[in-house]
């Protein structure tokens, strides 16, 4: 079992919990990822770590309650207990000998692309920021990119806060005008990602993505995560879990492993619909 | 009066009701028709049943004893050699190794030496009260990374003897592939419970959600003071066949299929992991992990199942009850037939059709054997124009599986084969000092006795790097 220290509502629909994990807490570096189940016989879950501290033994995760497992983990409160958590999963990025970079985030993604700005920031790397929200009401850390950041940008899609529109736009008006990035990382929604792929290639800046295909037991034994890269011209099958999660964005096919998430979106409705049935009959009783 | 020629039959669930439920399909022998089965046994002189045993049980012996009905006898005689006896009993192929040996084989039916090892097994989970004797201490501490066959095995034999044994697992169960694999209608789950607690009362601590190479590494936990390591962390990366449309949805690696449905217990009323449930199922591959995809499909609700297998009957890997089960139950095999192709739904004028990017169904092509291969099987190879278009709703790819290149990434000094396996010596030791190794990691996707008897050996290697036991 294992305890919440802390639980902090980021908007009406992020939560951010505090675990404590002291041995993943010890390894954990960013772009890694942990597996963790809400109660015996839940689902596996795979979160992004957002924050690992190793005084305290504990990792954080952010999360938006989409799903009957998130809604559940929404639930919990501090001090009380989550029944498994393991990890650091997957290969953490790689922040080191980039001179300049861009760090686009998208919603809840951003929870991962923070750490990772502040790797590439605290390995002397020049850092812009673009992060993208729906709208004003589901903005998540913007202070906290600002600091890490030196140049920043923060998007939504209403135009109820910052610049209005997505997180392609600034990227593609820098790019246009002159501007050259070693790297740029993304992570986010895969059509997000997929755009930004798009809106950098004419330049050929590399772009890192961070994949969130659907996973059991995220060590390799299930394929189920397994994305498609075009290497020229060879499909080439990797598993997400073991041989990512970041890739080569020029390299993934998007269109199937956005389909490839879609798998359950029936049974996954149903299960959060049956889920908030039960949450509102225990509050009736 | 003569010998009974045939094997005493192992009372069964009906197909007819096993295929529509998780319940186990063998139901086993009572007493009185396994010590009818055990007076089959001629006791002959040079025993050569125990040499087709990969860990040696003493077989004629524990039969003898179960004639005599001394049940708790034979079971001692059991365990000296192996650890998992309910577990051996139920999944080991027995017909290619004690009973192949059998010198009424030769003439008649082998003795039914599996079914008598799981009656013992039975015998003795079902009346034995008596707590397990911890033994004393000697002092030495060995990590097990992996709790399947092999990992279980070497611990326990360690714990017996003394050790100080921690195991790691990186799931959250104990038991490897004898529970995400092996389904509850072959192995329940139960069963694997019951050993594992069995070493919990040996003193063995098992630490679930510990993945070695990431939470901890094989050097952190000698830094830990542990003086020995066995890895027995299985088999791995699931293959698939490199054809068009094995990405799309509803084609499952066996290894995905079989954990959703065992260890996230898909199987049960009311899951909280989604699975392919109906309509027509394709399963790809002829061993056991095969038919165990196959049989829990039918039992998940398909409309009907087929096996797709290369090569012919005669070559099929799979323990040949479960053949047989799978062949009673309805499953359908189509033979020297292999895919070439698997294709989606694309309805161009609805991008979000729901049904899009599923699969619709598979293309196979008829098989021939050619010469024997290097190993002995006949080469099969495709026949011209015979290509063929099936409807299906699932696939399933049980075509085996390659190492997980984890421990060697993250374990410096160990080496490994040109397919990934881990190098050991006879003894199970690998290429670094105090580290053994065995079962699937080595050899690749085997049986879960061949992994049993690498712990067994590993265990008796570290017993002697410490001057310990015989």
């Amino acid at each position: 079992m294992y305890r919440i220290l802390n639980r902090k509502e980021l908007n009406r629909t992020v939560t951010m919990l505090e675990i404590e994990a002291p041995a993943v807490a010890k390894k954990a570096k960013a772009g890694q990822f942990i597996i963790l189940r809400v109660d015996e016989d839940g689902e596996r879950v795979p979160f992004t770590i957002y924050r690992a501290d190793q005084s305290r033994g504990s990792v954080s995760i952010i999360f938006q309650v989409l799903g009957a497992t998130t809604k559940k983990l929404d639930q919990k409160r501090t001090g009380e207990y989550i029944c498994d958590f393991a990890g650091p999963l997957g290969i953490a990025t790689n922040t080191e000998g980039k001179r300049k970079v861009c760090v686009i985030g998208g919603g809840v993604g951003c929870a991962i692309a923070l750490p990772i700005a502040r790797a590439f920031k605290a390995n002397g790397a020049h850092v812009t920021s673009i992060i993208g929200f729906r709208s004003r009401d589901l903005i998540i850390l913007k202070d906290e990119f600002k600091e890490c950041s030196d140049t920043f940008h923060i998007m939504t899609d209403d135009g109820s806060f910052g610049e209005h529109g997505n997180v392609c736009m600034p990227l593609v008006k820098m790019l246009g005008a002159g501007e050259q990035f070693d790297e740029i990382m993304t992570v986010g929604p895969m059509m997000m990602m997929k755009f930004v792929v798009e809106a950098a290639r004419p330049y050929h800046t590399p772009v890192t993505v961070s994949m969130n295909p659907i996973m059991i037991d995220g060590t390799g034994m299930c394929g189920g995560c397994r994305v498609t890269l075009n290497r020229g011209g060879e499909r080439i099958t990797k598993f997400a879990c073991v041989d990512g999660p970041d890739f080569n964005g020029y390299e993934i096919d998007f269109d199937e492993a956005i389909s490839r998430n879609r798998m359950y979106v029936d049974f996954e409705r149903r299960e959060y619909e049956n889920t908030c049935n039960l949450l509102r009959k225990r509050e009736e009783l | 009066m003569g010998i009974e020629p045939k094997k005493h039959d192992m009372p069964t669930q009906s197909p007819v009701l096993r295929s529509r439920n998780f319940e186990e399909v063998a139901l086993g022998y009572e007493a009185k028709t396994a010590v009818a089965e055990a007076e089959r046994c001629l006791n002959c002189k040079n025993q050569p049943c125990v040499s087709g045993c990969p860990v040696h049980i003493r077989i004629p012996d524990f039969i003898a004893q179960l004639k005599a009905q001394n049940y708790e006898d034979a079971y001692r005689i059991i365990t000296e050699s192996s650890s998992l006896p309910a577990v051996c009993g139920r999944v080991c192929p027995q017909e290619s190794q004690c009973e192949s040996k059998c010198t009424l084989g030769i003439k008649f039916e082998p003795v039914a030496i599996g079914r008598l090892e799981r009656f013992v097994a039975d015998y003795h989970n079902a009346n034995d009260s008596a707590p397990v004797e911890k033994p004393a201490p000697n002092g030495h501490k060995v990590a097990v990374i992996g709790s399947g066959p092999s990992g279980l095995t070497c611990a326990g034999d360690l714990a017996r003897n003394g050790f100080e044994v921690t195991v790691y697992e990186a799931l959250h169960t104990a038991g490897g592939v004898l529970v995400y694999g092996i389904p509850e209608f072959r192995l329940p789950k139960r069963i694997v419970a019951k050993e594992i607690e069995g070493l919990k009362a040996l003193g063995v601590k098992i630490e679930t959600n510990m993945i070695i190479g990431r939470t901890l590494t094989v050097d952190e936990l000698f830094a830990d003071g542990f003086e020995a390591v066995f890895i027995g962390t299985g088999a791995g990366l699931p293959n698939f066949m490199g054809i068009p449309g094995e990405n799309y949805k509803g084609v499952y690696s066996a290894n995905e299929y079989l954990t959703r449905s065992n260890l996230m217990k898909a199987y049960l009323d009311n899951p909280v992991t989604p699975i392919m449930k109906h309509g027509k199922v394709a399963v790809v591959g002829g061993g056991n992990v095969a038919m165990d995809a196959a049989r829990t499909a039918l039992r998940l609700g398909a409309e009907k199942v087929s096996i797709i297998y290369r090569r012919s009957m005669e070559e099929l890997p799979a323990r040949k009850e479960e053949v047989e089960h799978a062949m009673e139950e309805g499953v359908e095999f189509l033979l020297l037939t292999n895919p070439v192709e698997i294709f989606g739904f694309h309805n161009p004028d609805v991008p979000r059709d729901e049904r899009n990017g599923f699969v619709r169904s598979i293309r196979c092509v008829k098989m021939a054997l050619g010469e024997p291969d290097e190993r002995g099987r006949r080469r099969p190879s495709p026949v011209a124009g015979s290509e063929f278009e099936m409807p299906v709703d699932t696939v399933i790819i049980a075509i085996g599986t390659s190492p997980n290149p984890l421990m060697k990434n993250t374990t410096e000094g160990l080496t490994v084969n040109a397919r990934g396996g881990i190098v050991v010596t006879e003894d199970g030791l690998t290429s670094r000092e105090h580290v053994y190794a065995g079962g699937d990691a080595v050899t690749g996707a085997a049986t879960v006795i061949s992994a049993m008897g690498a712990g067994k050996t590993a265990a008796k290697a570290i017993m002697r790097q410490f001057g310990i036991g015989e």
